[in-house]
This record gives structure tokens, C-alpha cells and sequence, in this order.
């Protein structure tokens, strides 16, 4: 599987190292649920069939961390954030995401 | 069949019969020529026996003329370069080539395991379930050692592979998988747009059925136009031919897996050549032009020696100049019977008779088989007699008539199964055809086309068409215009096939599976006893799970598993392919990645001087670190170690500790970003100085522990453990880049740019204050315990100086550029001798740590929280941190959790052991009565006895208690006695002194 890059290109898998899914936010630790929010948090996936964002760290490139948009039936890769972008973006403090699409 | 004899025919082939090669085949010498395979070679000589069968130690022949084969399975080479289960079909013959046959005792003339065929009940299908079905004992004692010994292929060398062998990438538009005439025709067309092209085929010859067939292309004979193919391919710069080579598996984004033989076809690789090369080839587009394999039609003793794929007779008829008999009966159910007997008349090789499953022979064949004098029979063959080669074959005509004909090689043809294995690699599913009998490729990856036979398409002239097709396609797809290019023309022929699987009736075996002895009453047999899937099947028969992957039996084994449960053979389904294609020896993966170099070593900066003194490493993840430094007179690294932590605690030592993982945090978010990812408070670190801090991960267990040291208003450095520093520094980005991007801070990880070594012991600031340069004040008032500066030593060189110990004496940490670690270390152990002092290791870092009551990685092992280490009191309640709100679950806030304490051993003689489990001192050895257990041993030098540290239930309560230490991996149990972790001045004077 190769992987593309917004920072290097396009690299070879073994580049990379996963983490886990993308699509999980830290929830706010001074909520009143925060306990049960952050046990979903640590331990609740959803690990869907078909395209899922997972954060991937480019180990032996650039030390970024990303967002892979992988189909979990195909191994295909549909898009590659720069996961600090797409964070920013989230909380509104961004919109010029860069993106490398597959 | 006497040796000797020779089969070669006077004219013909591909071979060069002016090189002839010796070689030999269990201990008798042969002449071959170059050109030849082993297989053809041991047929020139008129060997036909060559292997024993899996199971049933049947006698076996040659069966085919590629990677297909399935029985003539050899070891190559001895000693050393022993290479069990290589093919005789596809090893390429070379002067001196030594083979054996395998699965065989005394002899494979005689095999006494040939009662094996005698005792078939106990081998049939599923026999592996069954048997374990008796008591275990029986297993064990009797059945497995008696099932090994004859169940089995080849032997594996006993010594290591005194060959080289090496991984290399390469990129490129187009990938052509085959050499045949679709895959020279697609390379072509592809090439001449100017795609980087690159071309891999099994044999080291280009061409593949080309070779074997007596056609005409473009007025060339198909080996000339070949050879005229190759050189073209051969002069263009972005074309790499690789022969040799074979592809054998499809990977994610157009990436593929291929070895190449590169002296495999020689005694000994040269000098600094690779026996074998493996390929990740990425390509933008990919053609498979894999081409088809022959299959077998199911009879009775169709296994025997002389039964050959028509195609193969043809093979080595045209391609290697050789009879496989002499008298021959041609057996099929397509119109390649045709071919069969016109190459073998051309050759002058008698044809006893074409037997034809089909009730009417087409025209054109009845018509050839009239003119070359061959007897046409409508029928089938139900077996064929003579145990070590065929002697004559019996058969059933159509009309029910029974007939005998003498013949000593009977070609077989049950029609052609595309390649497709590399379409299924990732996925994909067949489609089958019922136009050829045969899968063909179904939805295929991106970025893959299929031409020529592995599409399907058989004749010559779709091969050429749609080869130069595909290779202009991909070429264009890249971005390359492909200028039009006249399709080669060839003659017609016919293709006609009309599907036939299986002859009932025989009493003999009829084998499906060749090479793992399945029967077709095993496929029976599995069918009646449940196996109706053929996921099934496969499992319960080991149909097709050989090193052949059953490529010449899977699809008879479908049909007649269709037969038997009324389905179409659509309906029963495909197993499915996965890669590799052939075997692939483990150390073409590996590469030069063996031994010592499977990965990379990092050394520190005191290494070459640890190797001058003879001084002993430890591998540390990927570290070389210093153990402990031998001197002469001492008995044992117990010696040794005691030396080197009396010496600290009454002197002075040195000891590398530049493993640490560092880090840089920079920015004027430095603090925030640390704030939340250590879980005690930091923001009160002032410059100049050093904290100790916990990490957490979410979950609440510690991840980590190192200093933090402040240089600058926005700079901070840490340290990890040297086993963490990887997964520290991953974590870090993490929290910066991801869960709080919004954070100005920048992190390097400077592990590797300084050389970093702990000075310890009461005079370790005297050896300072002769390094560290005189303008800067060490003294105790203005450098206390936990301090830190940039500052220079030794004339100059820029420095860091931390007051930090592990060891529980005065301590300090200095560090330089890397590139001056060797020098200051050298210096450092000098004025250490004039002291009195010593450099020590790792090991005697750990006694006094052990001593001390500080944990490491024994106790920083992901199932503790900072309370079962007794670092509870640390966490800060005035801010959030990784893993605080998890870590407030019931269950790690539980006061009855092992929490860390020390032991001592009753018996002060006794040794302790980490790994021995804790269990109320009156109490029985159960998994119930389990209270802990202890992490981390030593021999403490200070204390003259051995020492624990371990985690106990409500540990610090029980001070003074007696408890059994149960260790029933090594047989010890013994009494300690539960103390203060802290064995070594718990008032921490000596560190402020």
C-alpha cells in the first residue's frame, strides 16, 4: 500500500505507522459526563466497512501527523489530510485544509 | 527404463548443443546441453522416475513443463545450499548441477513407504481430524512421529545459506506480468510510446508457449520472431526485462511482488552477486499476460511416470529437442490433440492412437490423424498400467468397446485454466467460461488489464491482438500516445473444447491433487461425509493447499464436486488464490536483513571505547549499550557489577546514558503543551531548572517518566526512557499537531545529537570542576540538586549540565554534540581513574536504581497507575492531563491494588527472581490466593544480600510482613520480608550533599 503525502508525496507503506481511528474527538474533560465520554472515547470504534479516516504518522518522512481516508474493504485511499489541518478546520480555526487525493 | 539411453532428438530445440553440461541425478552422472531444464535433461537420459509421492510414496514422473508441476519435486545442491521441493521443471540446468530425489528410502526405485498405498485407509481425506480423534497419547507417541516420517517432501539444509540476497524497488508505468506472445506484443506497443516499461517472466527465456509451439508470426518461425521481440525490447532505454523472474503476488496501490533468480542457473553465485533478488515493483498500470495452464484429466493411475500434459510433450519436443517416449497415446478433450500428434509424427514418435472424449472428432482432426496413419478413437482412458512408467493404457470407446494399447507415454489434455491468479490476489472473482471450461478473470484491480491466454483467448492471432492492445491502453492511460501498430499475423487454428473431467470406473486411484495425493474417491468422500463447500473440500482433503497451489487440480477437483452434488460448477465456487503464485524462499524476504543486521544498530557514544576494553553490550531496542566493564581477576558480571556500584557510591562513575530519548519543545506554548501531557505540575519549573514527570496514556496507566529541564523562557528539554523515546515523541505530536493544534509550539527529537553521560558518586563533582569550563560556579549554593544549565566545558565545548540522579548518590548529567562524545567520554574515564573511580553500565545503573526504589521499565509496564508505583501523590489536581480522567475509574483508584514495595529475603542467602508471585505466607499456591508480584531483582552490593522491588497487594500497609515469594517456572519459593522500597538513604541526603 502506498500512501501520499501533502508534505513528501507519495511513500511506500512502510514508511508509515498507524494509530487508529480518526473520526474520535477528545471530549471535553470539565463536562459533567466526562467520564463516560472518555471512556467512549478510549475504547468505543466503530470500525466501519467501506471508507474510514485514520490517523497514520509518517515515521521515517515528515514526523506529521494525517488523516488517511481508507475504504477498509478495498485498501483503497480516497484522500490524505494533514491531521493538524483537519483538527483546525474542525474547530473552525482553518479552511485551507491541504490535501494530496490518491 | 535403462540409463543411458537417449531420448534427445537428433535435431531441434531451443537448446545449444554444442555446450553440453554434466550434472547428476542421485549419484549418477548425466549429460544435458545448456538450454535444457533438469526436467528435460533427466528425460534426454531416459530417467521418467524421478519422485515419490506426498502420502502415498506412489512413483512419479514428469508431469508438466513449468512452475505448474506438481511431482517432480527435487532437492538441489547439498550441504549448505540444500533446496528441498525445487521444481526439475523450471530449474535451469548448469554444469555440475547435483540433484537428489526426495521422499524416498532406500531408494526411490524401492521404497518401503510404498506400503503407504497399502495402509490408504488411514491417509484418505480428513485423516488428520480423525486420527485426532484417538487419545492423545497415541498422537504424540505413535501416529505423528510415524506421519511425519512419512508424510513430507524434501529436507531443508541443516546450515545456514552462505548466500546473498537483496530487496530492491522499482517504478514504472506499465508492468508486464508473462513473457508470451501477448506480453512481448503488449511490452511492445507500450515501449515504442516512450512508458517506462517493465517486462518479468518465469523462464529465461522470453517467449513462453512460442517456444513450445511450431508456429509462424510475421514469416518468422515463433522462436525467431521471439528472439527479434526481445532484441527490440532489449534497445529501448525504459524497458527493463527481467527474466527469471517470476511475479507472485498483486499488493495494494499497484504494488507487486516479484523474485528473480539471478544465480540460481549457476553452481555458486560470483562474487557480490545474489543468488536471488526480490522486486516490489510499483506500477502506474499493470497487464497480466500470465498465459494458461494445462490441465490433467482424472483417470485411473493417471499419476503414473510417462502420463504428461500434451503440452508439455510438446514442450519438450520443439523446445528442448527430447522424445518423453516412444510410442505414444494422445488423450484429450479439445482440439489441441491436434497439435499433439503433428508435433510428435514431425518428430518421428510413434502415435499409437488419439483417444478424443468427444463423441464426434472435429474434421480437421479426423482429416490429420487420417494422414499421418493415427488410429482416431472416440472414447476414454480408464488407466493406464506399469508402476514405474506406463506400459499401456487401457481404454473405453464410446460405443462401449474395450481396448488395450501398448505405450510408454500417454499425453493428456483436459484443456487450458487462464493464470489468473494475480486478478484474484486482491479480491477479485473469477467468472467462469463455459465456451473454454475455464475461469477467467472477473472484476480486476485498478490499474490491471488481462491479455492473451490469461484472459481466455488461446489462439495465437487474440493473443497477438489483444497483447499489443493492452500495451498501447496502458501506455495511453499513463500518458504516453501510443503510435499505432500493425498486429503480427499468424495461421488459424482451432480451439474447440468440449468439457470432460473424470473417468468413473476405474479400480485404481485416480489422482486429482498430484502433489498432496488427493483421489478423486477423497473428493467423494469428502462430499459424502459433509464437505460440500469448497472451502471445505480444500480443508478436509488439503486439495490444492501444496506448494503448487493446485493449479493443476483445482478445477478438476470443482467438477467433480459439482458432479457429485448436482450444481454447476459456477454455483460450487472457487477457493481463492492468495499469493505467493510459486514458493518464495524466506530469505529473498529477508534480503540483507539476517543475523546481527535483521535491523539496524545504533551505538552510543562510548562504543568504540566499550569495544577497546573489552567491555560487554546489551542489545536496548535497537541500542548497543555498555552491560558492564570486566576487569582482569574478576570471577563473574556479579563481580564486576558489585565493583562498579561500590565504586560510584564511594567515588565516582561515569556511565553513557545518551540512549535517554530527548526531546526539544520550543514555542510560546511550551508550557501549556508539557502542562497537559505530564500528569504533575510544571508551570512552577523556573529557568535553570530540572523536574521529574509522569506521563499517562488516556486510559490512566503510566506511559513513561523522564525530566523536563527549563533552558529558556519558551524552551524546554526532555528526556524519556530510552525503551519510550520512539512512542514519547509519536504521542507528543500527537497532542501537538492533533488534539490541540491551536498550541504554538514546535518538538524535535534530539536523541541522536547529544552525547549524554551521568556522573555519580560523592566525587562527581570534583571530576566536574576539572571538565566543566572554571567560569561557570557547580559548587552545591549556586548548582543545587535538580538544577540545569547551557554552559561549556573543556575549553569551549558547548554543554548541558542537569543535577539529576538515578542512582541516589550527588549526580549529575552532562552533555556535548555528539560529535564530541567520544572525546569527552575518554576524558571523563581518565580523570574517574585518578579519582579512584570507574565507568559503569547498565547493569549496575539498574542495582542502584533497584537500590534506590526508583522504577523502570519492570515497573513502567502498562498495566500500572501512578499509584501502584507509589507516584499517586504526584498527579496535580489543578489542571487536565492525558489520562486524568480515565484514571479516576473505580477500578484503578481501588485500594486493594498491588502497589509497589521492596523485599528482602528472609534467608539473606537466598536469591530473588523477578516473575516469583506473592502469596500470603500461609496461604496455598492457587491463581486465587495470587497477591502480585515481583518486578525487578538485584544483588545489592550496599546491602551485601539480594533485593526486590514488587507490586503487592496493599503493599505499603503490610511493612513487615512475611510473604512467599512462588515462582513454579523456575521451582522456588521462598520467604521475603515486605520493606520500605527505598533500600538506600530514604532522607535523600547523599543526592543534596
Amino acid at each position: 500500500m502506498r500512501l501520499a503525502c501533502p508534505c513528501c508525496g507519495e511513500r511506500s507503506l512502510d514508511e508509515f505507522t498507524f494509530l487508529g481511528d480518526a473520526s474520535v474527538t477528545r471530549p471535553d474533560p470539565s463536562a459533567d459526563d466526562a467520564a463516560g465520554a472518555f471512556h467512549a472515547y478510549a475504547y468505543l470504534r466503530r470500525n466501519a466497512a467501506g471508507p474510514s479516516d485514520e490517523l497514520w504518522f509518517h515515521n521515517t518522512g515528515c514526523h506529521a501527523w494525517l488523516v488517511v481516508t481508507r475504504d477498509t474493504r478495498t485498501h483503497e485511499i480516497l484522500g490524505v489530510r494533514l491531521a493538524q489541518d483537519v483538527a483546525l478546520a474542525r474547530t473552525g480555526n482553518r479552511k485551507d485544509v491541504r490535501e494530496t487525493s490518491a | 527404463m535403462s540409463r543411458g539411453t537417449s531420448y534427445r532428438l537428433a535435431n531441434g530445440g531451443a537448446i545449444d548443443r554444442s555446450r553440453p553440461l554434466s550434472f547428476s541425478f542421485d549419484g549418477h552422472d548425466y549429460t544435458g546441453f545448456a538450454g535444457d531444464t533438469l526436467a528435460s535433461a533427466l528425460l534426454a537420459n531416459g530417467v521418467r522416475l524421478v519422485a515419490r509421492s506426498f502420502k502415498y510414496h506412489r512413483p512419479r514422473g514428469i508431469l508438466s513443463a513449468g512452475s505448474e508441476e506438481p511431482n517432480a519435486l527435487v532437492e538441489l545442491r547439498a550441504g549448505a545450499r540444500r533446496e528441498p521441493n525445487t521444481r526439475a521443471t523450471t530449474a535451469e540446468l548448469y554444469d555440475g548441477l547435483d540433484a537428489l530425489s526426495q521422499n524416498r528410502w532406500p531408494s526411490l526405485a524401492f521404497d518401503i513407504l510404498a506400503v503407504n498405498s497399502l495402509a490408504s485407509p488411514i491417509f484418505v481425506a480428513g485423516f488428520y481430524y480423525k486420527t485426532f480423534m484417538w487419545p492423545a497419547a497415541f498422537w504424540e507417541k505413535l501416529y505423528e512421529p510415524m506421519i511425519r516420517r512419512a508424510a513430507g517432501l524434501g529436507r531443508a539444509a541443516d546450515a545456514p545459506d552462505p548466500d546473498t540476497y537483496e530487496k530492491v524497488t522499482a517504478f514504472c508505468d506499465v508492468l508486464v506480468v508473462g513473457g508470451g506472445p501477448a506480453g512481448l506484443t503488449a511490452a511492445r506497443a507500450a515501449a515504442r510510446s516512450g512508458a517506462r516499461v517493465v517486462l518479468a517472466d518465469e523462464s529465461f527465456a522470453l517467449g513462453g508457449r512460442l517456444l513450445a509451439e511450431r508456429r509462424t508470426i510475421d514469416q518468422m518461425s515463433g522462436v525467431e520472431w521471439c528472439s527479434s521481440m526481445t532484441n527490440e525490447l532489449a534497445a529501448y532505454d525504459n524497458v527493463r526485462l527481467l527474466p527469471r523472474t517470476t511475479v507472485f503476488g498483486a499488493y495494494d496501490s499497484g504494488t507487486y511482488g516479484a523474485v528473480e533468480r539471478v544465480s540460481d542457473h549457476v553452481a555458486v553465485p560470483p562474487d557480490g552477486t545474489p543468488r536471488q533478488r526480490l522486486w516490489r515493483i510499483v506500477a502506474k498500470r499493470t497487464i497480466v499476460t500470465a498465459g494458461a495452464t494445462e490441465r490433467p484429466i482424472v483417470f485411473g493411475n493417471n499419476d503414473r511416470p510417462g502420463v504428461m500434459l500434451a503440452g508439455a510433450v510438446r514442450t519438450y519436443i520443439n523446445r528442448f529437442g527430447v522424445a518423453p517416449g516412444r510410442r505414444t497415446v494422445v488423450f484429450a478433450n479439445n482440439d489441441d490433440g491436434c497439435a499433439t500428434i503433428a508435433d510428435l509424427a514431425a518428430a518421428g514418435i510413434d502415435v499409437a492412437a488419439l483417444v478424443d472424449t468427444r463423441s464426434a472428432t472435429p474434421r480437421h482432426i479426423a482429416d490429420l490423424a487420417a494422414r499421418l496413419g493415427v488410429r482416431a478413437i472416440n472414447g476414454v482412458i480408464t488407466d493406464v498400467e506399469g508402476r514405474h512408467g506406463v506400459k499401456r493404457a487401457r481404454i473405453r470407446t464410446t460405443d462401449g468397446a474395450s481396448l488395450v494399447v501398448d505405450c510408454d507415454l500417454v499425453a493428456v489434455s483436459g484443456g487450458w485454466n487462464p493464470n489468473i491468479q494475480m486478478t484474484t490476489h486482491l479480491n477479485g472473482k473469477p467468472r467462469w467460461n463455459d465456451a473454454i471450461s475455464a475461469f477467467t478473470p472477473g472484476d480486476l484491480p485498478k490499474g490491471m488489464s488481462v491479455a492473451g491466454a490469461a484472459a481466455g483467448e488461446f489462439s495465437l492471432t487474440a493473443c497477438l491482438a489483444q497483447g499489443t492492445r493492452a500495451g498501447a491502453a496502458a501506455a495511453a492511460a499513463t500518458g504516453f500516445d501510443a503510435e499505432p501498430i500493425d498486429v503480427p499475423t499468424t495461421g488459424d487454428e482451432h480451439v474447440a473444447i468440449s468439457a470432460f473431467w473424470h473417468v468413473e470406473g476405474s479400480r485404481h486411484k485416480a489422482l486429482v491433487d498430484f502433489q498432496n495425493d488427493v483421489t478423486a474417491a477423497d473428493v467423494a468422500l469428502a462430499e459424502r461425509e459433509g464437505f460440500r463447500s469448497v472451502e471445505h473440500l480444500k480443508r478436509y482433503t488439503t486439495l490444492g493447499m501444496a506448494t503448487d497451489q493446485g493449479r493443476t487440480a483445482n478445477v478438476n477437483a470443482l467438477a467433480i464436486l459439482a458432479k457429485l452434488t448436482g450444481k454447476s460448477i459456477p454455483e460450487t465456487g472457487m477457493t481463492t488464490a492468495r499469493p505467493p503464485f510459486t514458493p518464495v524462499a524466506l530469505g529473498a524476504f529477508a534480503g540483507h536483513h539476517r543475523g546481527h543486521d535483521f535491523k539496524p544498530s545504533r551505538l552510543p557514544p562510548s562504543y568504540d571505547w566499550t569495544r577497546e576494553q573489552g567491555g560487554i553490550l546489551v542489545e536496548t531496542g535497537l541500542w548497543m549499550r555498555p552491560a558492564y566493564f570486566p576487569r582482569a581477576g574478576e570471577r563473574d558480571w556479579l563481580d564486576t557489577v558489585k565493583r562498579e556500584v561500590e565504586t560510584v557510591r564511594r567515588k565516582v562513575g561515569i556511565c553513557d546514558v545518551s540512549t535517554l530519548g530527548k526531546i526539544d519543545v520550543q514555542g510560546p506554548d511550551s508550557i501549556a503543551l508539557i502542562e497537559r501531557l505530564y500528569m504533575n505540575g510544571m508551570t512552577t519549573l523556573k529557568v535553570g531548572r530540572a523536574r521529574y514527570g509522569v506521563m499517562l496514556r488516556e486510559d490512566g496507566m503510566v506511559m513513561d517518566d523522564g525530566t523536563v529541564a527549563r533552558l529558556g523562557e519558551h524552551h524546554y528539554f526532555i528526556t524519556t526512557t530510552t525503551a519510550n523515546a520512539a512512542k514519547v515523541y509519536q504521542h507528543m505530536q500527537l497532542a501537538r499537531q492533533w488534539l490541540w493544534p491551536e498550541l504554538d509550539v514546535e518538538l524535535a527529537s534530539a536523541t541522536e545529537q547529544w552525547a549524554q553521560y551521568a556522573v555519580a558518586g560523592p566525587r562527581s563533582r570534583d571530576l566536574l570542576s576539572s571538565i566543566v569550563d572554571p567560569v561557570f560556579d557547580i559548587r552545591d549554593a549556586t548548582f543545587p540538586y535538580l538544577a540545569a544549565a547551557e554552559l561549556t566545558c573543556c575549553g569551549g565545548v558547548k554543554a548541558r549540565l542537569y543535577r539529576l540522579s538515578f542512582s541516589g548518590e550527588l549526580a549529575y548529567e552532562i552533555a556535548v554534540p555528539a560529535r564530541y562524545g567520544d572525546a569527552l567520554w575518554r576524558r571523563l574515564v581518565d580523570d574517574a581513574h585518578a579519582l579512584g573511580g570507574c565507568a559503569y553500565g547498565s547493569e549496575a545503573l539498574g542495582v542502584m536504581r533497584i537500590e534506590k526504589g526508583h522504577v523502570s521499565g519492570p515497573e513502567l509496564n502498562g498495566t500500572t497507575t501512578p499509584s501502584d508505583i507509589g507516584l499517586g501523590s504526584m498527579a496535580s489536581k489543578k489542571k487536565d492531563y492525558i489520562g486524568r480522567v480515565l484514571g479516576g475509574r473505580l477500578g484503578l483508584t481501588d485500594a486493594e491494588r498491588p502497589t509497589l514495595v521492596g523485599f528482602k529475603p528472609l534467608d539473606r542467602a537466598k536469591r530473588l527472581r523477578a516473575g516469583a508471585h506473592f502469596i500470603a505466607r500461609n496461604a496455598e499456591a492457587t491463581a486465587a490466593n495470587d497477591e502480585g508480584y515481583m518486578t525487578s531483582a538485584a544483588f545489592s552490593p550496599s546491602l551485601g544480600h539480594w533485593i526486590g522491588l514488587g507490586l503487592l497487594r496493599r503493599g505499603p500497609q503490610r511493612l513487615g510482613e512475611v510473604v512467599r515469594a512462588f515462582d513454579p517456572l523456575r521451582n522456588e519459593d521462598n520467604l521475603v520480608e515486605v520493606v520500605s522500597p527505598v533500600f538506600i538513604d530514604p532522607e535523600g541526603a547523599r543526592l543534596r550533599a
